[in-house]
């Protein structure tokens, strides 16, 4: 029997090991240093505590629900599968957890203008509803590439109030939009708060995000030891920039015998070269900050990701998953663009969720680890988002017809 | 004393201010922005700045970024940016500072650019996104490669951070104008000047003031209190705009000698 073991990551100066840390300008550093300082002072704060918890549960819907996917379990004859439903949270993803305890830190920090970059516009969503519900100024960089992919994300933010700043450099994709909200950031340092939706970024992003996020992970292994008691056999989620994936890995890292899987964006297939497989393909460099995987050409260019889904269409990752890759606590798959369709389409059919495309990755996944393992075991996916944002793309792959039988 | 010290102290004793010129290296392409770099020093630049070009220039306007995609889309690398340097050395012999972001250093190996950089004449190394906390996998190697690690200053770095960077570096300080990216304007605010007498206070080191830097009068204003100017973006739109024709360094060259002369 494999014995828990002490997890304490990073160290005091944002590294999980080699990867994480602090590069970026100059100019920079003193903002990330009175960011590291509010964090750690709210972090011990009860006052802090109870507002964020109180608003988790009244205002963003949590705990969310963990449900037993009875006809997809069948179907496979394999493990049984638990799906942990971050769709449910309010703005439809898990974004809304990080969103409500940054927000409250800007707020805090008396910063009265938020700034974010978006893929799949969930992130922007969920700050922008953030900024309306505290008060404060929003304005969200988001690839025009994007923009095109993701329009009713668009039109939500802009309801919320929200300014939605199209980016039109590289790719136009989220790797763009964050270079130019580091852009803004470097401008408006000194009266703007940045609020980065993912576990990437430079040191304390990676980990505040995490912390924020991994009251998922935290309820979902309440959840499953009230139902089936004990621990499961493994839990599996997206990766993109890894912020679903850590919130709900983080809990679980002590408990050894549980298996962390991450699946990341195949897209046309890892040999394509086009894909947003980080972990799997990817080598070690610095992008945004962080140093860790990173999709590059030998010169150390950072080249263009691909992901069918807008949210996993990024070349970078979270330092905390390049260490838990090299460390081997977890382990990084990845999943083709045709292959998260069809995920996509049987949670859809045997459960009655359209999940987001990106959580189909980790669903289709899921789905096919459990029907290698025992009737007795079983594995908790993460649909870390719904996929109503996702409809227009799948009615063009899909002619109006079904996928997959 | 290295060639930067060499620099600072013939620009003191002669009572001038020194000036830096940017530029990207490989834009338009390898051939042509090899002929800029002596144009600009042949117009009386006292160091170039030889930009590494990298695909996510963060700390860059649209100006430099422009001017990366260019350099990149032809295909230069670090390899070939050495090969300029080593071409420009049989010709010219005013120090030159290779600026990057870190990731193309990290891919390329520390000990092997420290090496090819030193053999190809480089004397001085900047890179913007590796800071004081995160130097020392690249900073000591270079420096006992025998170039020169120049620090950064920024309005927003406090007394404590800018004592570090300057014992951290050597060769000077480069100070950041003003808090933003790289990219011409049409003044500087005025607070810069008194932030730049702050830190000539503080520093050991040569102080080269730049950002934002795009014409003969604001070059000179900016080294009032400074040891030099570094123009960068306003340097770029000549290349920009003249591209591989024969009349682009001659135009930069011409350029760079109106902003020395108010330096004088």
């Amino acid at each position: 029997m494999l014995r828990n073991i002490k997890y304490n990551m990073p160290n005091h100066v944002g590294h999980f090991g080699p990867f994480g840390g602090r590069y970026v300008a100059e100019t920079l550093m003193a903002a990330l240093i009175e960011l590291e300082a509010a964090y750690k002072k709210a972090s011990s704060d009860r006052k802090f505590a109870k507002m964020l918890s109180g608003l988790l549960r009244n205002y963003a819907g949590r705990p969310t629900p963990m449900d037993f996917a009875r006809r997809l379990s069948e179907k496979g004859k394999g493990a049984k599968i638990f799906l942990k439903r971050e769709d449910l949270a309010h703005t439809g993803s898990h974004k809304i957890n990080n969103t409500l305890g940054q927000g409250l830190l800007a707020d805090r920090m008396g910063k009265r203008r938020i700034i974010a970059e978006t893929g799949a516009g969930q992130h922007g969503v969920a700050t922008a509803t953030v900024c309306a519900k505290l008060g404060i100024e929003c304005a969200v960089y988001m690839g025009s590439e994007d923009i095109r992919r993701q329009e009713l994300n668009v039109f939500r933010m802009r309801l919320l109030g929200s300014e939605v700043i199209p980016v039109e450099s590289g790719s136009k994709t989220l790797k763009d939009a964050m270079n130019e909200a580091l852009r803004d950031w470097v401008t408006n340092v000194r009266t703007t708060y940045y609020l980065i939706g993912s576990t990437a970024g430079p040191h304390p992003y990676p980990v505040m995000v995490r912390d924020f996020q991994s009251v998922i992970g935290k309820e979902a292994m309440r959840q499953y030891r009230s139902v089936e008691g004990g621990l499961p056999s493994a839990v599996v989620a997206c990766v993109g920039g890894g912020s679903n994936a850590m919130g709900i890995f983080t809990p679980f890292i002590p408990r050894k015998k549980v298996r962390l899987v991450g699946v990341e964006a195949a897209g046309h297939g890892l040999s394509s070269g086009r894909h947003g497989a980080t972990l799997c393909r990817g080598r070690v460099g610095v992008l945004h900050g962080s140093k860790s995987f990173v999709i590059q050409d030998g010169d150390g260019q950072i080249r263009e990701a691909h992901s069918i889904s807008a949210g996993l269409d990024y070349p970078g990752v979270g330092p905390e998953h390049a260490f838990l890759k090299t460390s081997g606590r977890a382990e990084y798959v990845a999943v083709t663009d045709e292959q998260a369709l069809e995920g996509f389409d049987l949670l859809s059919r045997y459960e009655g969720i359209l999940p987001a495309l990106e959580s189909s990755h980790a669903v289709a996944h899921g789905i096919r680890l459990a029907r290698g393992m025992r009737r007795s075991q079983s594995i908790v996916i993460n649909v870390s988002g719904r996929g109503d944002k996702d409809i227009a793309i799948l009615s063009e792959r899909m002619g109006g017809g079904r996928v997959a039988d | 004393m290295s060639r930067i010290d060499d620099a600072f102290a013939s620009l003191k004793e002669r009572g001038e201010k020194g000036l830096v010129v940017y530029l990207t290296a490989g834009d338009p392409n390898a051939a042509a922005s090899l002929s800029y770099l002596r144009a600009a020093a042949d117009g009386g630049a006292d160091f170039l700045e030889v930009g590494i070009p990298f695909s996510d220039p963060m700390a860059d306007g649209p100006t430099i970024e422009a001017a990366s995609r260019r350099a990149l889309d032809r295909g230069m690398t670090m390899g070939r940016a050495l090969a300029m340097v080593r071409e420009l050395r049989k010709t010219h012999s005013l120090p030159v500072v290779l600026f990057g972001y870190y990731n193309p250093f990290f891919r390329y190996g520390i000990p092997r650019f420290c090496r090819d950089a030193k053999a190809a004449g480089a004397d001085g190394v900047l890179v913007v996104d590796l800071p004081y906390e995160e130097s020392a996998e690249m900073a000591p190697a270079v420096r006992k490669a025998g170039m020169d690690w120049i620090p950064l200053a920024s309005p927003t770095s406090g007394p404590g951070r800018i004592r570090r960077a300057v014992d951290s570096g050597s060769g000077f300080l480069y100070l950041i104008s003003v808090t933003g990216i790289t990219g011409a304007r049409t003044s500087l605010p005025p607070e810069a000047s008194a932030w730049t007498r702050a830190v000539k206070g503080r520093s050991r080191l040569p102080v080269a003031v730049g950002f934002g830097i795009s014409t003969p009068a604001m070059a000179r204003s900016a080294a009032r209190f400074a040891d030099a100017a570094v123009v960068g973006s306003a340097c770029v739109k000549i290349v920009e705009k003249h591209g591989a024709s024969r009349t682009g360094p001659e135009a930069l060259r011409r350029f760079v000698r109106s902003l020395k002369k108010e330096l004088r």
